[in-house]
């Protein structure tokens, strides 16, 4: 799309570049060079008509959309012009592994489990809204990374891994736990799933909500070693319930300081006997056996195939599975690799699978705030829409965490959704103080904010008068987006109600927002 | 053989003719028979709802929270009501309300989340299940297109024993549903895929809203507050002429951890004046004698009184089932208050009876598909 040949040039050699130092880290073995001999070539070659190969709108914005929150008409004009492979790559390298902002000032704050009790009942009370009011500030913080953050990849990461190694606030009861947790699979998010499994597992919101604490010798919880099989690792059928029983033993001893909330290791709760787990034994302790589970080739089969639903389709490609698994293992679990492979396998960019996901409830509220460029203030109504359209974060459902796609979508659901949206919509049309009333979506929000106390209301009204879309700037800067369209900018697919020509601009954003393809990616 | 077939027809045709008003009956089949479920949300105390007044040990580990002996409303000589389920002796004495006591499953969960997905997905206790134990049922045994819903949900958005697949609506009440409704008019395009379901969901919310837009005048009152709207608008669903199988309702509150007298009579006054004005306004629409009431939730509570004058998270818990056709009568087990298990009581009644009930004796289906498993029933039901 670029008739500058100059930049057009420059991003064609660093296509180039970039594909050979990701070609390097995949294959750095000296059996290798021969290949990349031949790699370097064909690259050079591909890099002189890189030009041509800019791989569009649509592309652009497929990509953008499944490895983002939504897409700006000029993310995806940037992105149209690379090739599938440089823009791969981009995304990759541009990758964060810490958070942008600090968390909130009281985040390190730590209260002993049950330190409630003592309380007298005015008091625990109060300390309940506390405790309320904390998760919506936690939750707040995480969003405004989301809106926020220079690589969205990192965040559909750590969400990823957030809904694969679970644990919720409802039971871990702390903030300053699940935020540490936060960051750990924020860190580890695009970077090595044996290490990220290994910290895990030790990570003390984990233990909590999995129990490993009162897992001591002689006196085995198979909650961890069960759920590390079934959900982490290995995925039911590949293990039996003995692993189970011998798995847990081995996990005995890891714990956590009550009065700190730190990890523990407490050696006379071990059981340092002989374990036998999926065939091999010795005295293993919680480490060997991560390490048994993270040999077996399905699991690398099991995460790839979930990656798989995440950013492809519904219905995994066994075969590209099994290959990219391999892949994934070879690399000893370098989620880079994966995820390289999966973004450049020909299923992701097959027509087919096109608005083949429904989005989820973060794809809407954080998709649709940064796509048409809304400015907002305090978070709280989309912390508290997130709550009602079911993807409370730091609070999934159960150890298994959201199930996702269809399950998603319910009467309930998504004329939830339609009127959150069509509320945005109004948050330019209105002058502020007529609107602040409507933006609550229905009666869960309201309700909520009623549990922030006397000023909740009150407070909520205010962040959703400083809600604002600039529509004529936003129609602006789609105008100046080679080749974008505001159907091709919003719509994963053609629209399910056909867009009449010559539509004022509110009502057809109104109408494609409300499109049953807008809950698609 | 042709001949034959056109014959066969004609006889089935005949006898759809014979029979006054059977047309609907046949194309509602089973599902005339309207089931309403009452989640009490957060657990119910079943010891202090249906209370063994007669044993000591019920005093002795409820010191201050006990429902005294002389005000339990007596069903027997060592069982009654919270004094707040009063009104619920004119069903009683009707004979048309069923106590089942002991109501559980084994290795019971104390989790608010994961106990009340093992009573909506009717699994075991170590079982992830993500479909309804009625979506399941539905599935196998399709309720009529003509339908308003399979399901009305009115009260929560968590569509519970109809998630996964069941044609479940939610609702406050019908005129907000009429108004939101017209959001998802329907597209009339096909599509596939994901867009198919999406489709297939407004779809869903348009049907329930075109047969939703009769508004009864009934004669009966309906008590003021929430629980009261309600029952109000679950009789206004039920009024409409197209049909539907399942109404469910939640009365929220039940995690009485501190403090719990005063709450708890709350509730169960809520409870009984709900139940009795559905009981009328059911009668009103010649209904008392299809429709089957069924309360549950996620479990019951600790035998013992805690130290903040509540109860904790406990395991089996007492139900009522209630109607025309209901047997009345005490079911189940008393609570074993002499044999418990970490404080808590064992169940008599696997959940899955009740369900299994429903099925087999209230829809005459088989349970299988539903509950994948044979489960006794219950002789609650007259025929």
């Amino acid at each position: 799309m670029s008739t500058n040949p100059r930049v057009a040039r420059n991003s064609a050699a660093k296509a180039a570049e970039i594909a050979l130092f990701a070609f390097g880290a995949i294959c750095g073995t000296f059996r290798c060079l021969a290949q990349r001999q031949a790699a370097i070539l064909s690259l050079v070659l591909l890099a002189g008509t890189a030009q041509a190969a800019g791989m569009g709108v649509d592309e652009a914005r497929l990509l953008l959309n499944r490895t983002g929150f939504g897409a700006t008409p000029q993310e995806i004009a940037e992105y149209a012009r690379y090739a599938r492979t440089e823009a791969v790559e981009r995304l990759l390298r541009g990758a964060r592994n810490l958070p942008r902002g600090f968390g909130p000032e009281w985040i390190d704050e730590y209260q002993r489990p049950g330190a409630l009790r003592a309380l007298s009942e005015d008091e625990r009370k109060a300390a309940q809204r506390v405790q309320f009011e904390r998760a919506v500030e936690l939750r707040s913080w995480w969003l405004t990374e989301m809106l926020a953050t220079s690589s969205p990849l990192t965040e559909r990461m750590t969400l990823f891994w957030h809904n694969h190694f679970v644990s919720s606030l409802q039971k871990v009861k702390s903030p300053k736990l699940m935020y540490r947790q936060n960051l750990l699979l924020r860190r580890h998010a695009l970077g090595n799933f044996g290490e990220l499994l290994h910290a895990v597992s030790k990570d003390p919101a984990m233990i909590v909500y999995l129990d490993t604490a009162t897992n001591r010798r002689g006196r085995p919880n198979e909650n961890f070693a069960r759920e590390a099989m079934e959900l982490f690792t290995l995925g039911e059928g590949n293990y039996t319930e003995q692993d189970v029983r011998e798995a847990a033993r081995a996990f005995t001893g890891w714990s956590i300081e009550p009065e700190t909330g730190e990890y523990r290791w407490r050696p006379f709760a071990h059981d340092g006997g002989a374990k036998t787990v999926l065939g091999r034994s010795g005295n293993f302790d919680g480490d060997a056996v991560l390490d048994i589970l993270l040999a077996q080739p399905a699991t690398a089969e099991f995460v790839v195939a979930k990656l798989w639903r995440e950013f492809v389709s519904p219905q995994p490609d066994a075969a590209e599975v099994r290959r990219i698994g391999a892949r994934f293992r070879d690399s000893d679990y370098d989620i880079k690799v994966a995820l390289r492979e999966l973004l450049l396998s020909p299923g992701f960019w097959a027509a087919s699978n096109r608005a083949a996901l429904i989005k989820s409830p973060v794809d809407l509220v954080v998709g649709t705030l940064h796509e048409l460029e809304i400015s907002i203030g305090d978070p709280l109504p989309f912390v508290l829409a997130l709550r009602q359209l079911g993807q409370d974060l730091f609070a999934p459902p159960n150890v298994k965490g959201w199930p996702g796609g269809e399950a998603w979508i319910n009467s309930t659901t998504l004329l939830a959704r339609k009127q959150f949206l069509q509320r945005l919509l109004r948050a330019q049309a209105e002058p502020a103080d007529s609107r602040g009333a409507s933006m609550p979506a229905g009666p869960a929000s309201m309700s909520s904010p009623a549990r922030l106390g006397m000023d909740g209301r009150e407070r909520f009204m205010r962040a959703a008068a400083a809600v604002r879309l600039d529509r004529s700037a936003w129609f602006g800067r789609l105008q100046a987006a080679p080749g974008t369209s505001v159907e091709r900018v919003l719509l994963a697919g053609d629209p399910a109600r056909p867009v009449p020509s010559a539509m004022p601009e509110q009502e057809l954003l109104r109408q494609l927002l409300l499109d049953p393809a807008y809950q698609l990616k | 053989m042709q001949r034959r077939e056109f014959l066969k027809l004609l006889g089935a045709g005949a006898l759809v003719g014979a029979a006054p008003g059977a047309a609907w009956a046949q194309s509602a089949g089973a599902y005339r028979n309207l089931l309403l479920l009452i989640e009490l949300k957060g657990g119910n105390d079943g010891l202090n709802s249906v209370v063994p007044y007669g044993d000591p040990a019920y005093y002795n580990l409820r010191p201050r929270i006990a429902i005294k002996r002389d005000e339990a409303v007596q069903l027997d000589e060592r069982t009654g009501l919270h004094p707040a389920l009063a009104p619920l002796m004119a069903l009683w004495q009707a004979r048309e309300l069923a106590v089942i006591q002991g109501v559980g499953y084994p290795r019971p969960n104390l989790s608010h989340f994961r106990s009340i997905e093992i009573w909506d997905t009717a699994s075991s206790s170590e079982r992830y299940l993500h479909q309804g134990w009625l979506a399941r049922a539905f599935a196998a045994h399709p309720v009529p297109g003509s339908f308003v819903a399979d399901g009305v949900i009115v009260g929560s958005q968590e569509l519970g024993p109809l998630a996964g697949g069941a044609r479940a609506i939610a609702l406050a009440n019908t005129e907000q549903f009429l108004r939101q409704a017209r959001l998802a008019a329907p597209a009339g395009g096909a599509g596939s895929g994901a867009l198919a379901f999406l489709l297939k969901v407004e779809a869903d919310i348009a049907q329930a809203a075109s047969g939703l837009k009769q508004n009864y005048a009934f004669r009966t009152g309906f008590p003021k507050g929430g629980f009261g709207d309600q029952v109000h608008t679950a009789a206004q669903v039920i009024a409409n002429p197209s049909g539907v199988a399942v109404v469910r309702l939640t009365l929220s509150g039940f995690d009485t951890h501190q403090n719990q007298p005063g709450q708890h009579a709350n509730l169960l006054g809520q409870l009984s004046a709900g139940l009795l004005a559905l009981r009328s306004a059911l009668q009103e629409l010649n209904r008392w004698d299809s429709t089957l009431i069924v309360t549950y939730a996620e479990f019951g509570r600790r035998a013992a009184e805690n130290s903040s004058n509540g109860t904790d998270h406990g395991t089996a818990n007492a139900h009522f089932v209630l109607g025309g056709r209901v047997k009345g009568g005490l079911y189940g087990q008393a609570p074993q208050l002499d044999r418990l298990d970490n404080g808590n009581l064992a169940y008599a009644v696997d959940f899955r009876s009740v369900y299994a009930t429903v099925l087999e004796r209230w829809w005459a289906l088989d349970p299988m598909p539903a509950l994948g498993a044979k489960f006794p029933v219950l002789d609650l039901i007259r025929a």
